[in-house]
């Protein structure tokens, strides 16, 4: 061991120090999806279909023209916010999978105050809507971390039960009290005011403004996250909970804090599902975002930004969905087929962390 | 109001030459040329398309568009009522060349083809269940059938079929095409003998099939014989009542092959009619309706054969009824009748017919249908 040496190629070792996790954290999920991707061209050569016809049918639904683009970033905004709701709390060591309820809820409360407001001006209206939202999802989802943190509930089963319990609750609320008597055949609430809907983003193709909140939500968690010393706590705090403690950190804070954060984004996701596509709350809203979140927030390793290329991704594989199914005659569960190998390779990929050889500085030192 | 930018053929031609897709797509990908002067019809569907009921009787008209001279069928199942559905349907007309479409679930009428149809002005979009207003896009139109009928015609098998005087329903959620099931079943079934009740167990979804069973076999143990449900696919209700014992009607679509012994007859959609006309009439340059509504005589819907287990003098009554519905113009909800609260809804004299609107805003269970609708 040569302790003087720097390292090959004229790199200090203070950059390797700094580069070389970096290069890791990106190289070792790209490495697992190419690997799910050709595991998943082996299923379909079974099934007598042409992975290559496959892929170019991904390509071209889903990032080959401005349509495309269209159909996959119009599909982005629920899973940035539904993979924020697992990505923060799994920072603290906290498997929350309930994101689904606060969705539901979350559009609910939107959709209310919107209804209760009509006529108001979108500068009022929508900021309360919003703020509604976010305050009905960030309580349901605070509620499994106060469970977790006061009374030792396990939060993975508390939020996942508490996500039926949402999804009841809100069809009960748009079935009954707040049932638009118009609403015949498919009960919803009363319709929002064309002032109280979000629209499109000016960008050319017809996405709305929940994808610029959903990025924007992603950066400020990831500078709350890994550039504050409120992130850092927490950070400790899911490493290691017994030396958080010890070192007299609130662990209890930060946990029902950033439990309610995530609720509070998946309670976004409602708001902008409501306001920017249906107008209205109704058993629509049940869609299945939360659970594709949980997708997006482990595929990201809990990362707020690299969820943003991850949900962008997994929305072009859904937008390719139809046209994988129109053209190559296959179920549309061929999609979710896909994504369940990948994801699986990508958790087991866990485990090469820190075992590769290639990304240990010594390797580099040893070749000097 | 959304600012709206619509992506026409030729703006959609140009980027995808800008980005390169045009010019890879064809050589990879085939099949998606066809024939000028050809249609592409688009058919969506928010379930399965071989789930013995709702979805499945759609892919069965689709299937006969399919064998029409100079058309191409394009279909996607489980297909969400969220953004998927606009995003599906842009898909078929950008992709694909689509120019009439079919988004067979209810709710992909409010907000998703009325937010695309004035974008789409050359697309014709034929929605199901829905009902089409004067203020509604000119290039939208709803269709649906009087399936009503059906379940009365159903409730006469039901009536002469059971022993217990008591029949059960499996019903998704307390809409008003649900309720006006409930009770015509019932009310076929009193035709026979007025002293039947009909217990109806709600599950709250439209798909959910471990309610259903669950449903199915709390009116069996409750000593209903005969049920029949309205939820996508009966397929869960009509294969449980069978295990248990219970006389099956069907619904949607024929479910007799999953139990043919015990299966009496069933409400089968009849869409291959109504679909080939439409078709016929779009190639050929005629306007539709935007407002299209059949029953029995117009072929928008028909009976499953009557199964084995049907009496003749069950045999008999259903043939004579059906008869009667063919001509036109029958009421099931005819006064006097209360509702299962007590309420007058029909008083003496007064009758809904079949076509009567007022029929689907329905809000009540009439008296001997043992359950609530909130």
């Amino acid at each position: 061991m040569n302790d003087t040496a720097t390292a090959s190629l004229g790199i200090p070792r203070p950059a390797l120090a700094k580069w070389l996790p970096r290069a890791e954290a990106v190289a070792i999920p790209l490495a697992a999806l190419i690997c799910g991707l050709v595991v998943f061209s082996l299923f379909l050569l079974t099934q007598g279909k042409s992975p290559i016809e496959f892929y170019a049918l991904i390509y071209k639904a889903g990032f080959s023209t401005a349509f495309s683009w269209q159909n996959t970033l119009s599909r982005v905004a629920p899973l940035l916010f539904a993979g924020l709701c697992v990505a923060l709390p799994a920072r603290l060591g906290l498997v929350v999978i309930g994101g689904e309820g606060a969705i539901a809820l979350g559009g609910l409360a939107a959709a209310v105050l919107g209804a209760s407001m009509a006529g108001a001006s979108p500068l009022i209206g929508l900021p309360i809507m919003f703020a509604g939202a976010a305050l009905v999802g960030g309580a349901w989802i605070g509620a499994v971390g106060w469970l977790r943190i006061r009374r030792g509930v396990n939060e993975t089963i508390a939020s996942l039960l508490m996500a039926y319990i949402a999804i009841a609750l809100m069809n009960h609320l748009v079935e009954g009290p707040f049932r638009d008597p118009a609403s015949l055949n498919k009960p919803s609430t009363a319709p929002l005011t064309d002032a109280l809907r979000v629209g499109d983003m000016p960008i050319g193709v017809e996405v709305h403004w929940g994808f610029a909140f959903g990025v924007l939500a992603c950066v400020i968690s990831w500078l709350l996250m890994d550039r504050t010393t409120l992130g850092f706590a927490a950070r400790i705090a899911g490493d290691n909970i017994r030396a958080a403690q010890v070192q007299g950190l609130p662990v209890g804070k930060l946990v029902i804090g950033f439990t309610a954060l995530g609720g509070a984004f998946a309670g976004l996701a409602g708001f902008f599902e409501v306001t920017a596509i249906h107008g209205a709350a109704n058993a629509s809203l049940v869609a299945g975002y939360g659970y594709t979140g949980i997708l997006v927030a482990f595929l990201a390793r809990h990362n707020p930004l690299a969820i943003i290329p991850v949900a962008t991704l997994l929305a072009g594989f859904e937008a390719s969905s139809g046209l994988i199914q129109r053209r190559m005659d296959l179920p549309d569960a061929t999609i979710l087929v896909m994504e369940g190998i990948v994801f699986v390779v990508i958790l087991l990929s866990e485990t090469l962390y820190g075992r590769l050889p290639v990304f240990n500085p010594r390797f580099w030192e040893t070749r000097a | 109001m959304k600012p709206s930018l619509s992506l026409t053929r030729r703006h959609f031609l140009g980027t995808a030459a800008a980005f390169g897709g045009a010019a890879v797509a064809p050589s990879l990908l085939p099949g998606q040329a066809h024939a000028a002067g050809s249609l592409t019809v688009g058919f969506i569907y928010v379930g399965p398309k071989d789930d013995f009921g709702y979805n499945q009787a759609h892919a069965e008209g689709a299937a006969a568009v399919k064998a029409m001279d100079g058309v191409t069928v394009i279909e996607e199942e489980n297909v969400p009522e969220t953004n998927d559905v606009q995003n599906t349907m842009q898909s078929m007309i950008n992709f694909d060349g689509a120019a009439l479409l079919f988004p067979t679930s209810f709710g992909y009428y409010n907000p998703h083809i009325l937010e695309l149809a004035p974008k789409f002005p050359d697309v014709r979009f034929e929605h199901c269940g829905g009902l089409w207003g004067a203020d509604d896009p000119k290039n939208a139109g709803s269709y649906f059938g009087y399936i009503g009928m059906g379940q009365y015609l159903n409730g006469i098998a039901a009536g002469h079929a059971t022993k217990s005087k008591k029949i059960g329903f499996v019903a998704a959620k307390p809409i008003p095409q649900v309720l006006n099931n409930i009770n015509s079943f019932l009310l076929g079934a009193r035709a026979v003998d007025p002293s039947i009740t009909c217990q109806v167990i709600f599950t709250g979804e439209w798909s959910l099939a471990v309610k259903e069973a669950e449903a199915t076999n709390a009116l069996a143990d409750q000593g209903c014989d005969v049920i029949t449900c309205h939820v996508d696919g009966p397929k869960v209700v009509a294969e449980t009542a069978a295990a248990r014992g219970a006389y099956i009607c069907g619904y949607h679509a024929d479910q007799s092959p999953l139990a043919p012994e015990m299966y009496l007859t069933g409400a089968e959609w009849n869409w291959a009619g109504v679909y080939t006309d439409m078709v016929t009439k779009f190639m050929a340059g005629e306007p539709i309706d935007n407002f299209v509504r059949g029953g029995l005589a117009d072929g928008f819907i028909k009976m499953s054969p009557l199964g084995p287990a049907v009496s003749d003098a069950a045999r008999n009554q259903f043939e004579a009824t059906k008869a009667e519905i063919m001509k036109g113009g029958f009421a099931a909800i005819k006064g006097p009748l209360k509702d299962n609260k007590g309420n007058m809804i029909a008083a003496e004299g007064e009758a809904f017919v079949e076509s009567d609107v007022a029929l689907e805003s329905m809000g009540y269970l009439v008296e001997g249908v043992i359950g609530s609708t909130s």
